[in-house]
């Protein structure tokens, strides 16, 4: 095999699609699990589930610690230091929502929220219905031919009416690293707010939100092979204490009577109600995993197995890719064919990619396109994969001319 | 009941294949054998929301009896359109709300094109349907 990959039997799940004849290339929507993650999660559920931070029994303590550990784990892996919090969310929407209603009373009407034409509608409906409530204008930056956030553009649109700009690291639809280092100077520059959503980069490389520099960063836990149900927010301190309580019940109370309240600071002000514990701990585990992994390797693997895929959609005739990707991703359409058609085709072949607007609606607009069919890659996957979906492709294309 | 005469020819045709790539080419020979709409119909009130291609559907009830058209950019969703109306065109109003469409797919092998998770709008075609049935009765 050219690209074989060397952690494909710790995803027991792999093993199970591959008997129901499944390959999965739809990893930018979610992730199979290292077993080391079930593993953490049956361990937990068999030696006493507790909730956390509100009870001084032995198993609440034991569940606190650990739930505690996951939150170290997390801000280790995107090196917080002492520069913040981790909050953990039930997704990243959920964590973008909280920043979008824990942030209005800072908007005035006329003030700008900036996003990009590539968002995720969980990067741009929360903003959007923010900017509706508060008579705000949202500023769309528009992309350049391959796919990244025009920085000349961005120039002029980002100015002193910015209050906050909210964009994607790595889109999902496109597999562009956006530029963030220079997005986010421009936004500094006039004292906007930063928002990185992460939800594709993070599953990418390693990155430092000390090095980056924003003030709040989101990614989800199902999308690094972690469990569903959980989201984390980083927050800068400074960004933190701007934050108002949005939901509220549980354990993210100080004080309480029957008509006020006072309310704990980050990060547990910002987790009402009791979290998803397992998934939370669940989360640490994989994170743990992850990091026993060969960093470089793994970088080299994805690089590898991106570059397969590129060369062979590049060498069907008619395949015309969505901008140019760095990473992770591929998303395509073919001249005269319909996405629906493919999608169907690719179906009945037991291929598992994305067929639709991706979660992108306006961006697949923009591009004058009703879907696309996206191919997403983990580092479980191989090139006998990548050779499985060619295979089924060319059986469709066939088919279909 | 006895089926119309398309759709004893579409239950004849869908049992007999044995391969999935039969199946497909079938489908899409069947969508291919749809009638055109008139350009008159194809408008956005008679789009049917919810598909990953674009579906029109228009039904009539004609003297008691309903005649329903349809189209679709999409080549498979057509095929998958055409065996619908295979099954209900001309039916009365009364057999239209008895008839179990999902059990007709199913007959076909075509039900895991009504799984939840599908988004190629063959559940969207049929609410769509059943709305029509509904407000013109």
């Amino acid at each position: 095999m050219l690209v074989p990959s060397p952690w494909r039997a710790d995803f027991p799940a792999i093993a199970t699609l591959q008997r129901q004849d499944q390959t999965y290339l739809d990893n930018a929507a979610t992730t199979q699990k290292p077993q080391a993650l079930l593993d953490a999660l049956s361990h937990y559920y068999a030696n006493g589930a507790a909730n956390v931070h509100r009870a001084q029994h032995l198993p609440g303590a034991h569940a606190t610690q650990a739930f505690e550990d996951s939150r170290s784990k997390v801000a280790q892996w995107l090196n917080v230091g002492d520069r913040g919090q981790i909050i953990f969310t039930h997704g990243a929407t959920s964590a973008l929502n909280l920043l979008a209603y824990g942030l209005e009373h800072l908007f005035n009407p006329g003030d700008e929220i900036v996003i990009s034409a590539l968002e995720h509608h969980a990067n741009l409906l929360p903003w959007q219905q923010l900017a509706k409530r508060r008579e705000l204008t949202l500023v769309v930056l528009p992309l350049d031919d391959a796919g990244l956030i025009d920085l000349h553009a961005a120039a002029t649109m980002i100015g002193p009416r910015t209050r906050l700009l909210a964009v994607s690291q790595l889109s999902n639809v496109l597999g562009a690293w956006q530029p963030l280092a220079q997005l986010l100077a421009l936004a500094k520059a006039h004292d906007a707010l930063t928002v990185v959503d992460g939800a594709q980069g993070i599953v990418h490389g390693r990155h430092d939100v000390q090095a980056l520099g924003c003030d709040f960063y989101v990614f989800s836990s199902h999308k690094l092979y972690g469990p569903d149900g959980v989201g984390v927010l980083y927050g800068r301190t400074e960004g933190l204490h701007l934050l108002r309580h949005w939901q509220f019940g549980g354990e993210m109370v100080q004080q309480a009577d029957y008509h006020s309240a006072s309310f704990r600071p980050a990060p547990l002000g910002f987790e009402a109600g009791t979290p998803p514990i397992a998934s939370v701990i669940g989360l640490g585990a994989t994170l743990d995993y992850l990091n026993s992994l060969d960093q470089a390797a793994v970088l080299a693997h994805e690089a590898a197995l991106h570059d397969y895929l590129l060369r062979g959609l590049r060498a069907r005739n008619g395949v015309r890719l969505l901008g140019s990707p760095h990473v992770a991703l591929a998303s395509f359409v073919v001249d005269g064919i319909h996405s629906a058609d493919l999608a169907h085709l690719l179906t009945e072949q037991g291929i598992a990619v994305r067929a639709g607007h991706h979660c992108a609606m306006p961006l697949l607009k923009s591009l004058h396109l009703s879907g696309a069919i996206r191919v997403s890659l983990a580092l479980y996957n191989d090139s006998d994969d990548l050779e499985r979906f060619f295979e089924a492709l060319d059986q469709a294309l066939d088919m279909l001319r | 009941m006895s089926l119309p005469a398309d759709a004893l020819a579409a239950l004849q045709a869908f049992q007999a294949v044995g391969s999935w790539e039969q199946r497909a080419r079938l489908l899409m020979q069947w969508g291919e054998r749809l009638p055109a709409l008139v350009p008159e119909d194809k408008i956005d009130a008679n789009l049917v929301q919810g598909c990953e291609s674009l579906v029109w559907l228009v039904g009539r009830l004609h003297e008691g009896h309903w005649q329903f058209a349809a189209s679709s950019d999409a080549r498979l969703i057509r095929g998958l359109v055409a065996l619908l109306l295979a099954r209900v065109n001309g039916l009365s109003a009364h057999a239209l709300q008895a008839v179990d469409l999902p059990d007709w797919f199913n007959q076909l092998g075509l039900s895991r094109q009504l799984s939840p998770s599908r988004s190629n709008g063959l559940n969207a075609v049929l609410q769509r349907m059943r709305d029509l049935s509904h407000t013109q009765n």
